[in-house]
């Protein structure tokens, strides 16, 4: 399982770099997208992956004597996963502007000459 | 359609004191259900159903979440302590403070989903 | 000691933007209101920087939970400063908004954003957290982001994409940061973290963990080679945007830069010569961007390259006497960077243009104001005794006795090329006379119209911040004891663990 996590995680983060050095965009978008589902998968199996049960302790007990999921790594996740989430859906609105603004998808495109700034 | 989601996103966001669910998911449930109006009758129809432009919510939802975070304060709790009233209410529960932040939530996200939503939908008309 | 009152800066700036929601289309009552929450939100940091500064670290443990389980907030004199700057400036941006900003832009929202983007700042400075610190990181990118795009012309959106880019990509490798943290300490609060990282053994694991939040905080705050998408993107926004974004934006990057290298990675000799080798290559790039560019703020955003470099480089000596420096430009930088672009959105107002070459005789137009805007911008160079000028003692102090020369040569060109850029602003645009205009252009005057107070409304914040400028430097002993007590606090870091994690840790 381990193995198979830091396999992915690499591609994650290879394909996303990938993307961003494109001209695109679209990947430009795309690419930030996998490097931030990378990011959470690394935190993901940083936390330590446990088959264990929540973390909730019986009312009798005072200590946890089974097994136990940290519940940290999945509450920074879910943080993390909306935070993109309202990034991203930001990000496509913007890219659309652009794309109404100067009709066309080439990132070497936005490069309006000095001149004109006021 | 319409009813019967909106109605099993109250049931989510109550559910969420105990078991998976909450206000996030609930109101998530509930945006789909407004897109899903959305998409039938067209987007015109469902901002006449709501009365009220949905980035309308996001302040009163905020508000809300807010003021749940921050009344522990008046009690001389830390922030953000959960506050609970000690009689059950009947088919909800424990009412605590946190229903509240559950509720502002709720209404943030469909006010935020439904705005962006729409916004992208009409921008592309 | 639990005291909610820490947290207040961040609550006003909530509520304020709340109760703007509501007022959505009602501009006037935005401007009130904006205005009232960010005078109300200084006093609140007035008291809370006198009440640190006396009483020593306060701290706060959300909903009870005790560190380093729960969310922690940490006022020491480090971050109540920081709130007390922002607040000023806070004071300064929304008085100049209020006339300085079109309509328009305030119909879409432009106050709310605006105090969210301060919530936002104030969070990231008192939180004791890390995870924390990325949260609040992403409420000032994302109210950033709004400003970038508000109501913006081609121009601006273009280098809103570039600064969309850069600063998600900044975050991911903030987050990368936190995972690898996480997983080598298990933990998240930074006090905890200064405990656990520093009985590592692995070193090298922990030099390359510093390595992404120097590339995260980096990015953030324009260090080289990073930096390019400053000047490409900070002359677009309107001016009161620029200077909320050149006054604190970048120095939330290097607030959270010294944070973690002197609490979490206590610099070993690679971080201290990265730092210093960065810092140099920051403050020369910083310095021909300035020297080259013609139109004004495209100059000041480059000023702000080239200054980051002298805090960095202060930072990477990591001497007491560095530290103080540098935390003595830092404050200095924050008010005089948010009031340069004030004066630029001023004299864009007076004119119509921000080229250099098209401006001219505003010095006999204005002669008062104008020697308002010289005392600040003199205060920028460092020239004595103006506040600009004592930081540069003390990093000039704590070169000689660290034998960095190198970067000593590049503070010193760094300073020249600034005298130079500013010498030659001032000689163009105040004291020449106004030149001729090739045909079919002409000046628009828009201050002349306004009526007495709408005036007064764009000059108070300019001369607020001159006075507190002009404060720094003649009151330097005041400010320099602050400075030199945070200093201390950075190298001796046991208070600030004693103070959140209780005075029973064995270091």
């Amino acid at each position: 399982m381990e193995l198979l996590l830091v396999i992915l995680i690499g591609i994650l983060y290879a394909a996303g770099i990938f993307m961003l050095l494109r001209r695109s965009m679209v990947k430009l978008l795309i690419g930030l997208t996998l490097l931030g589902n990378g990011a959470n998968l690394l935190i993901f199996l940083l936390g330590g992956i446990t088959k264990g049960k929540p973390p909730v302790i019986d009312s009798a007990a005072k200590l946890f004597t089974d097994i136990y999921a940290d519940p940290i790594p999945q509450a920074l996740i879910l943080t993390a996963i909306v935070i993109s989430f309202g990034l991203q859906a930001f990000a496509i609105v913007l890219l659309k502007r652009v794309y109404v603004l100067i009709n066309s998808d080439d990132l070497d495109d936005l490069n309006t000459p000095e001149e004109e700034d006021i | 359609m319409l009813p019967i989601l909106l109605l099993f996103s109250l049931f989510i966001l109550l559910r969420g004191h105990y078991y998976p669910g909450g206000g996030f998911v609930g109101g998530l449930i509930a945006a789909i259900a407004f897109v899903l109006h959305s998409f039938t009758n067209g987007t015109d129809d469902t901002l006449k159903l709501l009365r009220v432009h949905p980035s309308a919510f996001i302040p009163v939802g905020l508000g809300i979440a807010a003021l749940s975070m921050f009344a522990p304060m008046l009690v001389g709790q830390p922030v953000m302590t959960g506050l609970w009233f000690n009689e059950p209410f009947p088919v909800i529960g424990l009412i605590g403070s946190a229903l509240f932040f559950d509720i502002g939530v709720y209404i943030v996200v469909v006010g935020v989903v439904l705005t962006i939503l729409f916004t992208i939908s009409q921008y592309s008309e | 000691m639990i005291d909610n009152t820490l947290i207040f800066p961040v609550i006003v700036h909530l509520f304020t933007a709340i109760v703007l929601l509501f007022f959505w289309r009602k501009t006037v009552a935005q401007r009130i209101i904006s205005i009232a929450g960010s005078l109300i939100a200084m006093l609140l940091a007035v008291r809370l920087f006198t009440m640190v500064w006396n009483d020593g670290i306060r701290t706060m443990q959300a909903a009870g939970w005790d560190a380093p389980f729960g969310i922690t907030f940490v006022a020491d004199v480090f971050s109540s400063m920081m709130v007390l700057l922002t607040a000023f400036s806070g004071v300064a941006v929304s008085t100049y908004s209020a006339t300085g900003v079109a309509r328009g832009r305030m119909l879409y929202g432009y106050f709310p954003i605006f105090h969210l983007l301060l919530m936002g700042l104030n969070g990231a400075f008192l939180t004791g957290d890390i995870f924390n610190l990325y949260v609040w990181f992403e409420v000032i990118i994302i109210a950033s982001f709004v400003f970038m795009t508000l109501g913006g012309r081609k121009a601006q959106i273009e280098g809103a994409v570039k600064y969309m880019a850069m600063n998600i990509l900044a975050s991911t490798f903030f987050l990368t940061g936190i995972a690898i943290l996480y997983g080598i300490t298990g933990t998240l609060n930074m006090a905890d973290l200064s405990l656990k990282i520093g009985a590592l053994e692995n070193r090298k694991l922990v030099d390359i963990t510093a390595i992404f939040f120097i590339i995260g905080f980096g990015i953030k705050s324009a260090v080289f080679p990073l930096y390019f998408w400053l000047p490409s993107s900070y002359h677009t926004p309107p001016s009161a945007v620029a200077a909320v974004f050149g006054g604190l934006l970048t120095k939330v990057g290097i607030y959270a830069l010294f944070r973690m290298f002197t609490l979490i990675f206590i610099p070993d000799d690679f971080l201290t010569t990265l730092l210093v080798v960065l810092a140099i290559f920051t403050i020369i790039t910083g310095t021909f961007g300035a020297v080259i560019k013609n139109n004004i703020r495209r100059v000041f955003s480059y000023l702000i390259v080239c200054h980051i470099g002298f805090m960095v480089g202060g930072l990477g000596m990591y001497s007491e006497i560095a530290l103080t420096g540098a935390l003595l430009y830092l404050f200095h930088d924050i008010m005089v960077k948010t009031n340069i672009f004030l004066i630029a959105g001023l004299i864009r107002k007076l004119r119509g243009t921000m080229n250099m070459d098209k401006l001219g005789g505003l010095y006999k137009e204005y002669p008062l104001l104008s020697l308002v805007i010289a005392l600040v911008l003199f205060s920028l160079v460092g020239v004595p005794p103006l506040s600009g000028f004592w930081p540069k003692i003390y990093l000039f102090e704590a070169g000689f006795i660290d034998a960095q020369y190198a970067l000593l040569a590049a503070i010193i060109v760094g300073s020249f090329a600034t005298l130079y850029v500013i010498a030659k602003l001032w000689a163009k645009v105040f004291w020449k006379d106004q030149p001729e205009l090739p045909d079919g252009e002409s000046l628009r005057d828009e201050f002349k119209p306004l009526n007495r107070f709408r005036k007064s409304l764009l000059v108070a914040p300019i001369v607020f911040l001159a006075a507190i400028t002009l404060y720094i430097g003649l009151a330097a002993e005041n400010i320099t004891a602050v400075a030199q007590h945070i200093a201390h606090e950075m190298k001796d870091v046991s208070p600030y663990i004693e103070a959140v994690l209780g005075p029973n840790v064995s270091p």
